[in-house]
C-alpha cells in the first residue's frame, strides 16, 4: 500500500533584501495512513517551513518552494494548480498552530469561522454546516456548543481557543492533521490535554498526524516516529523508541540530554547545547552542527554527510554516526 | 447602547454651547459690521442712517446681550434672520444644505470607495509597479491643496478638454435634469474627493499590510478558502476598523473643503453662503452656518464610534 504522504528532496527559500535563506535543505521523510510522526529541532531548524510547504502557504514573496515532490494521496501537491490545492487544504490536509490567542479572526464569531471551511468543501446549506460545527465543539469538549457557537474568540480562554482550532481543524475529516506547536503559547497543564484530545481523536478518526515540536518529551508518547531537524535538514529519523534507546546524531543526544530529569540526577542545571545555529543565508557545504558538535572531527568541517539508511526504518546523517553511538551505550546519558 | 448615545448627546450639548460662544465673540471682532457693509459713508447723513440700522439690528447692545438674544431665540428654534435680505437663517439654510450635501457625500464616496481599493491592491502587490504607482500618486494627492487641484482639474477638463461645466450646480435657465446635475457636480467633487482619496489610500494600504501578516489570515488560507473570501472577509473587515477612525475625523476638514470648492465652482451650498456671510459680517447667517457644521461634526463623531462597535465586536458601549 503506497504511503499515505511521501516528501522527497523538498527544497524551501526565502529571498530578503539580497540575501537568500535555505530554509529547507532537501528533506525527505513519509507517513502511512493512520499513523504519526514528530518533527523536532529548535527554532530556525525549517520545521515550520517544512509543513507550510507541504500546505503550499508558504507566500512568493518571500518564500518559494524550490524542488522536490509532496506525493499525498498519490497526487504530486506541488504541481497541482491553486485551484486544487485549495480543495485539498482545510478538507484532506488540515493544520492547527502555535498560538490560539492569534490564530482565530477577532471580528468574526465562532460559528462563521468554523462553518465557513464546511460550506466551501463539503457544500453544506447554513443549517448543516452549523450542526456539524456544533457537533465537532462538543467533540472537543467545549460545554454548550450550540449556543457559543454566536460567540466571539475573545469570549474563550486560550485552552478552549485551541479546542475550537482543533475542532475546526478536523471538522471536514481530513486524512492527515499537522500540528504545529498547538501547546507551547499554553499552560503546562492544559499542553498534556491538548496533546491527549489530538491523540485521542487520532485513534478514533483514523487520521495521520505530523507533530512539530522543540520539546521531545512532550510528543514521545503519542508518535510512531521522529524526525530530528537541523539547518534545514533531517539529521536522524528513527522509529520513536529506537530514537529515545539508540540515538545516533550527536545533536539528537543532545536534545536527549536537554530533557530536564525529575529525580535531580541533573543537580540543578540543565544541559544545554552550546554555540548557535548555522546562519541560514550561508549555509555550510560541510555537516551543518559541526561547529556545535563535541565529536567533530576534520572530515566534519569539510562535506555534508548523505543521510545514512541503517534499516529498521532508522536513518542518520553524520559521519561518525557508528562511533557517537558506542560511546554513548543505551541509557547512559539517561 | 442607548444609554451610551444618550449620554453622548447630553455631553455635545455644553461643547455646541462653547463653540457658539467663541464663535460669537471672536466673529464680533472682525472690523466692521453688518451695518457699515450695507450703508456706504458717502450717503448723506450716514451716520444717522448707521446709528439707527444699528439700533434696529441689536448691534448697539452689549455683546453679551446680543449672544444672550440669539440663544433665547435658538432655544425656541428660531435661528434669527440675515441682517442682508431679512430671511429667516433656517429657511437659508434649508434651501442650501442639500446642495452641500450633495457634493460632500459624492466626495467621501469617491473617497471611500477609490481609497480602500487603490490602498488594498497596493498592499497585496507590495512593492510591486501598481504599488509605485499608486503610492507616488498618493504621495502627490496628499501634497496638493484641495482649491489648487479644483483649478487643474478646471483648466483640463473644461478648458483643455472642455467636457465639464466649471460653475453652478446645474445650466442656468434649463429646466432640472439629473444629468446635467451630475455633470456640474463632476469637478467640485472631484476635487474635493480625489484628496481625501489619497489620504484613504494610505491608510488602508497600510493597515492592510499590517493585518495581512497576521496569524488569523493564514488560519483562513489553511482552511481553503477562496482568496477573495479571504481578503475581504478576513482582512478587509479587520484593516478597515482604522481606517473607519481616519474617514470620520474627515467629515470636519471636509466641511472646510468644501467652503473653498463651494467658491471655486460657485456651487451654490452652505459654504459659498458662509463666506457671502463672512463678508457682509451677517452674523445670524454665521452663527446658523457655524451651528450646523459643529453638530455635523458632532453626530460624525458619534457615528464613528458607532461604526467601531458595529466592526469590532471586542468593543462594546454600556
Amino acid at each position: 500500500m503506497p504511503s499515505l504522504l511521501e516528501v522527497r528532496d523538498l527544497v524551501t527559500r526565502f529571498y530578503s533584501e539580497g540575501a537568500v535563506i535555505h530554509a529547507v535543505n532537501g528533506v525527505s521523510f513519509s507517513l502511512d495512513t493512520g499513523a504519526s510522526m514528530a518533527i523536532v529541532g529548535e527554532s530556525g531548524s525549517g520545521k515550520s517551513v517544512t509543513v507550510m510547504s507541504l500546505m503550499r502557504l508558504v507566500r512568493f514573496p518571500p518564500g518559494r518552494i524550490e524542488g522536490g515532490e509532496v506525493i499525498f494521496e498519490e497526487r504530486d501537491l506541488l504541481r497541482l494548480s491553486e485551484e486544487e490545492m485549495r480543495r485539498i487544504r482545510g478538507n484532506r490536509i488540515a493544520m492547527i498552530f502555535q498560538d490560539p490567542m492569534t490564530s482565530l479572526n477577532p471580528v468574526l464569531s465562532i460559528g462563521l469561522q468554523m462553518t465557513e471551511g464546511l460550506r466551501a468543501h463539503l457544500g453544506l446549506g447554513e443549517r448543516a454546516a452549523r450542526d456539524r460545527a456544533a457537533e465537532m465543539l462538543s467533540l472537543v469538549g467545549l460545554p454548550r456548543p450550540k449556543e457559543r457557537l454566536d460567540d466571539y474568540p475573545h469570549q474563550f480562554s486560550g485552552g478552549q481557543r485551541q479546542r475550537i482550532m482543533i475542532a475546526l481543524a478536523l471538522s471536514c475529516n481530513p486524512a492527515l492533521l499537522i500540528a504545529d506547536e498547538p501547546t507551547t503559547a499554553l499552560d503546562v497543564t492544559v499542553q498534556a490535554q491538548i496533546v491527549e484530545l489530538i491523540q485521542g481523536l487520532r485513534e478514533k478518526l483514523g487520521m495521520a498526524v505530523i507533530w512539530i515540536s522543540h520539546n521531545l518529551g512532550l510528543v514521545a508518547g503519542v508518535v510512531d516516529k521522529v524526525a530530528v531537524m537541523y539547518g534545514g535538514h533531517i539529521v536522524e529519523q528513527s522509529p520513536v523508541d529506537e530514537l529515545y534507546e539508540h540515538p545516533r546524531h550527536p545533536y539528537t543526544l543532545g536534545l536527549l540530554k536537554a530533557i530536564p530529569k525529575m529525580d535531580g540526577r541533573d543537580q540543578g542545571r540543565l544541559f544545554s547545547i552550546d554555540g548557535m545555529p548555522p546562519d541560514l543565508r550561508r549555509p555550510p557545504e560541510s555537516c551543518p552542527f559541526a561547529p556545535r558538535c563535541i565529536y567533530a572531527v576534520d572530515r566534519c568541517r569539510q562535506a555534508l554527510p548523505p543521510l545514512d539508511e541503517l534499516g529498521a526504518g532508522q536513518s542518520v546523517r553524520c559521519w561518525r554516526a557508528d562511533e557517537v553511538a558506542a560511546l554513548n551505550v543505551a541509557g547512559a546519558m539517561r | 447602547m442607548t444609554t451610551y448615545i444618550l449620554r453622548r448627546l447630553l455631553v455635545s450639548i455644553p461643547i455646541l454651547l462653547g463653540i457658539t460662544v467663541i464663535v460669537f465673540f471672536v466673529a464680533s471682532k472682525m472690523p466692521g459690521d453688518a451695518v457699515l457693509a450695507m450703508i456706504s459713508t458717502e450717503t448723506p447723513q450716514a451716520e444717522d442712517l448707521i446709528k439707527l440700522r444699528r439700533g434696529q439690528l441689536g448691534l448697539d447692545l452689549p455683546l453679551y446681550v446680543q449672544y444672550g438674544r440669539w440663544l433665547w431665540q435658538l432655544l425656541q428654534g428660531n435661528l434669527g434672520y440675515s441682517f442682508q435680505t431679512g430671511e429667516s437663517v433656517i429657511d437659508i439654510l434649508l434651501a442650501r444644505i442639500p446642495a452641500t450635501l450633495q457634493l460632500m457625500g459624492t466626495a467621501l464616496l469617491i473617497a471611500i470607495v477609490l481609497g480602500v481599493a487603490m490602498g488594498v491592491v497596493s498592499a497585496l502587490k507590495q512593492y510591486s509597479r501598481t504599488d509605485y504607482t499608486f503610492t507616488f500618486l498618493g504621495f502627490a494627492g496628499i501634497s496638493i491643496p484641495d482649491f489648487f487641484l479644483g483649478m487643474v482639474l478646471v483648466y483640463l477638463l473644461a478648458i483643455q478638454w472642455p467636457l465639464f461645466p466649471t460653475s453652478g450646480i446645474s445650466t442656468a435657465g434649463e429646466p432640472y435634469s439629473l444629468v446635467d446635475n451630475l455633470r456640474h457636480l463632476a469637478l467640485p467633487a472631484l476635487a474635493l474627493g480625489l484628496v481625501r482619496t489619497a489620504t484613504f489610500m494610505r491608510y488602508t494600504r497600510t493597515s492592510v499590510l499590517e493585518v495581512m501578516n497576521n496569524d488569523y489570515v493564514r488560519t483562513a488560507r489553511a482552511k481553503g478558502l477562496s482568496e477573495w473570501l479571504v481578503v475581504v472577509r478576513h482582512i478587509l473587515r479587520n484593516a478597515l476598523i482604522p481606517v473607519v477612525t481616519v474617514i470620520g475625523l474627515t467629515l470636519p476638514v471636509l466641511f472646510g473643503g468644501s467652503v473653498i470648492i463651494e467658491m471655486i465652482f460657485q456651487w451654490p451650498g452652505i459654504g459659498l453662503m458662509f463666506i457671502g456671510a463672512v463678508t457682509a459680517r451677517d452674523s445670524p447667517v454665521i452663527m446658523g452656518y457655524v451651528l450646523f457644521s459643529a453638530v455635523m461634526v458632532q453626530a460624525s463623531n458619534l457615528l464613528t464610534d458607532m461604526a467601531y462597535s458595529f466592526l469590532d465586536p471586542r468593543i462594546r458601549y454600556d
